[in-house]
């Protein structure tokens, strides 16, 4: 025998071996494509926005729970990391860092701490933090550097509008689609990200690539992206139908802004998303239907943040009235005596 | 495709260490510990006295009602104390210690039973030798038999399933009866069928047991009524309410039993100990027990006399590893953890499994980070970290209203949890208060 005492617990007795950790260290890997495309596309800023923003989301949450909560302190559960990451993705990358920082505060500290924690928040961090710097800061926020790709080189010289900016903005003073088209990336460019935008959300490829691993390691369904962009598509292709003068079309819609960024990886947050498959597709047409709206009839020309942060308020509603079915349930029981 | 029931289930490592191991006789021991509560029910009634001289296969303790059953005892000799016993749930319950009579040869004769086809009893008789012999469902859950197989007249009941399943991993015990008794097996389904007037029959095996699969195929070829069919290796598959949704694609409605839809379940082991009854007049003394453990010098399969200490059993291995921490009395995912091996085996006792320090402690719960995973796997379609914490938080009637009750407590959730959360533990805890309250209301 052991000198160890012998253990008499509650079964069951084996454990898979997935844990909260190895999740949040999934997203990180899945993100890192499309992380290299932007350090290839905006160069050493991308790299320094998002180093900032992990460092600072790392150190507030230490900060925080040791010294104002006096908790015990969870870095290295991997989901501050991925806060960091996400925040930085969503920035253009030749924002300030001081800014950085202040949208790392209100991500980690407000959005995720102050409601108690990892699990227990309502909204996504990093989509506070960045709405947050969005509605404080809006012309840094919205001065976006323009990858030109011209032969070999990559220059990011000037800064400019996003593809859903031009747009917006084009048909505003009276331009048509056609007259607008000239100066959006072709679709090549925004599959691979030589486009304007966020650090994080311009290689549609990339972000696939990502997504699709994220799928195979079953960390996410299938339910929230493909909801998300499917109602995308049906939506702005009605009125791309009706009107093609007026409106972008669905395949614009899908590669530029945020919209594989938020299907993949921001709606699809385990702790802001809802619980059962049902709820997710309910869920994921919400932000969907939210986000053309915001894009169509909006005042800004990019709705992915707004919709996802509307839709989570609405989690814990969607996982009270969209439950699993039961087993057996309105199967009428004949009681049987035994 | 293979069959299988649609929702949730998990499927963790197979470990069948065992499933080639033919099933080897223990030793009779020189004292049995017979419990008289070995089956779900009443306990049975003690009707023996200390310094009686018992003969193999006596009742010695009388069913104590309707949903009970008689205990037999499994040796000749002695009665030398009535006492109180940690049996395997871990508390003390009353019990027969029996001293085996050395000198009395029965006990040690190995007795090969013919097998014998022809069915003579007529239905009643059988169903009443059910109950006399002591017979409780094998699988695990010890429910009498004669209780299930009491069916009310003017039920429509069409098919008699037969759950071969063995879904836990580590055990083989059903693996290696149906290898090694399947004639038997068979007689004994036909036995079921003649007492309850059954056309149909289904043998449920898991796929990852194509030898017994096999075989019984071989012995059904030209069988009209009893059709084996090989399920997708998921548990909790041999759940009776997942066997039925897979071989049948009926749902046993909510609160409901197999029998309100037309089927009754039944293990493999006790159809064998049916047969046993029926066929040699055998009463239920011995059961096919795994003892296993990656550690183990010799895991193996063997026949074990009720009663016998699992300190036999384990020292017939090889004796408990260095570094075991944990002794689990059935299978990993729904087993109990005994506090040490001074229990005796019985009539429910499937397989001892022995763990080892890396394995044998859990991780440490963190938050919940809302995954789903536990909505996901739960086979009742229930929503785990609901009932998690309402349980914890005391709000029982809520509990109650998001159909605690139906819970089976395969454990799946408390597996898959990515945060180590002690899901089922909470749920449990949150079923007993329930069904108290229920009581009481009543």
């Amino acid at each position: 025998m052991s000198e160890q005492p012998i253990i008499v617990s509650a079964s069951p007795h084996v454990h898979s071996d997935r844990t909260s950790k190895k999740i949040m260290y999934d997203v990180v890997i899945a993100l890192i494509p499309a992380f290299l495309v932007s350090v290839y596309v905006f160069g050493a800023s991308a790299f320094i926005v998002t180093s900032v923003a992990i460092a600072s989301c790392l150190l507030f949450e230490y900060g925080i729970q040791k010294y104002l909560f006096k908790t015990a302190v969870t870095i290295t559960d991997g989901s501050a990391l991925l806060t960091g990451i996400l925040l930085a993705f969503n920035l253009p990358s030749n924002l300030p860092i001081w800014m950085v920082i202040v949208g790392s505060l209100v991500a980690i500290g407000i959005a995720k701490l102050s409601f108690g924690g990892l699990g227990f928040n309502i909204f996504n961090p990093a989509l506070v933090g960045r709405v947050f710097l969005l509605v404080s800061f809006p012309v840094q926020m919205t001065m976006w550097p323009t990858a030109i790709v011209n032969n070999t080189n990559v220059v990011d010289a000037v800064t400019g509008a996003t593809s859903l900016g031009l747009i917006k903005e084009g048909l505003l003073f009276g331009k048509t689609m056609t007259e607008i088209s000239p100066q959006l990336p072709s679709t090549t460019q925004m599959l691979f990200g030589f486009t304007g935008g966020s650090l994080g959300e311009m290689s549609a490829l990339a972000l696939l690539l990502g997504g699709l691993y994220l799928l195979y390691r079953k960390v996410i369904s299938w339910h929230i992206p493909v909801t998300v962009l499917a109602t995308m598509v049906v939506m702005t292709g009605i009125f791309w139908f009706i009107d093609p003068e007026h409106y972008a079309s669905p395949l614009i819609h899908i590669l530029s802004g945020g919209a594989i960024l938020g299907a993949f990886f921001m709606a699809t947050d385990l702790v802001t998303s809802p619980m059962t498959k049902k709820g997710m597709v309910i869920f994921a047409i919400g932000i969907g239907v939210i986000t053309v709206v915001i894009r169509l009839f909006g005042a800004y020309p990019e709705g992915v943040s707004f919709a996802i942060l509307i839709m989570n308020a609405f989690v814990p509603l969607i996982n009270t009235y969209f439950k699993p079915r039961r087993f057996g349930a309105k199967i009428k029981a004949k009681i049987v005596s035994l | 495709m293979l069959k299988t029931f649609p929702k949730g289930g998990v499927h963790p490592p197979e470990n069948k260490l065992t499933s080639a191991k033919s099933i080897k006789r223990m030793a009779v021991p020189k004292v049995v510990y017979v419990p008289i509560s070995q089956h779900i029910g009443i306990p049975a009634e003690i009707i023996v006295n200390v310094k009686d001289a018992v003969e193999i296969g006596q009742v010695i303790a009388k069913s104590g009602g309707f949903v009970s059953s008689n205990i037999h005892s499994p040796v000749a000799g002695t009665v030398t104390k009535l006492d109180l016993i940690i049996d395997t749930s871990g508390y003390k319950k009353q019990c027969i210690v029996i001293r085996t009579d050395v000198k009395n040869e029965a006990n040690f004769q190995e007795i090969e039973y013919p097998l014998v086809k022809d069915i003579i009893l007529e239905p009643k008789a059988i169903l009443q030798k059910i109950n006399d012999y002591g017979i409780v469902g094998l699988g695990g859950a010890t429910f009498p038999a004669h209780v299930k197989l009491n069916v009310k007249e003017g039920t429509v009941l069409d098919h008699l399933i037969i759950n071969g399943v063995e879904c836990e991993p580590y055990l083989t015990a059903d693996h290696r009866l149906m290898l090694e008794k399947a004639e038997e097996i068979m007689v004994g389904v036909e036995i079921l069928m003649h007492a309850l007037n059954i056309n149909k029959a289904i043998i449920g095996i898991e796929n990852n047991k194509k030898d017994a699969i096999d075989i019984f195929k071989k012995l059904t070829q030209n069988n009209q009524k009893i059709k084996v069919a090989a399920l997708q290796v998921k548990y909790p598959q041999g759940g009776e309410k997942q066997l039925v949704r897979a071989l049948l694609n009926r749902e046993v409605p909510k609160n409901g039993l197999p029998l309100d839809v037309g089927v009754i379940v039944h293990n493999v082991g006790t159809i064998f100990a049916i047969y046993q009854a029926i066929q040699h007049n055998v009463p239920l003394t011995e059961r096919v027990v795994t003892v296993t453990g990656k550690k183990l010098e010799n895991p193996a399969n063997y026949w074990v006399k009720i009663g016998t200490p699992i300190t036999d059993l384990v020292n017939e291995v090889g004796g408990l590893p260095e570094g075991t921490r944990k002794i689990v009395n059935g299978g990993p995912m729904m087993g109990k953890a005994i506090k040490n091996t001074d229990v005796p085996v019985t009539k429910g006792t499937s397989g001892i499994l022995v763990i080892a320090d890396d394995e044998a402690s859990r991780g440490e719960p963190k938050n919940c980070i809302r995954c789903s995973e536990c909505v996901f796997v739960c086979p009742m379609g229930l929503e785990p970290h609901l009932l998690m914490n309402l349980s914890e938080k005391g709000l029982y009637e809520r509990a109650s209203a998001e159909d605690i009750m139906t819970c089976i407590e395969c454990g799946s959730c408390s597996y898959v949890c990515p945060s180590h959360r002690p899901l089922l533990d909470y749920i449990r805890f949150g079923k007993q208060i329930v069904k108290k309250l229920n009581t009481a209301k009543n």
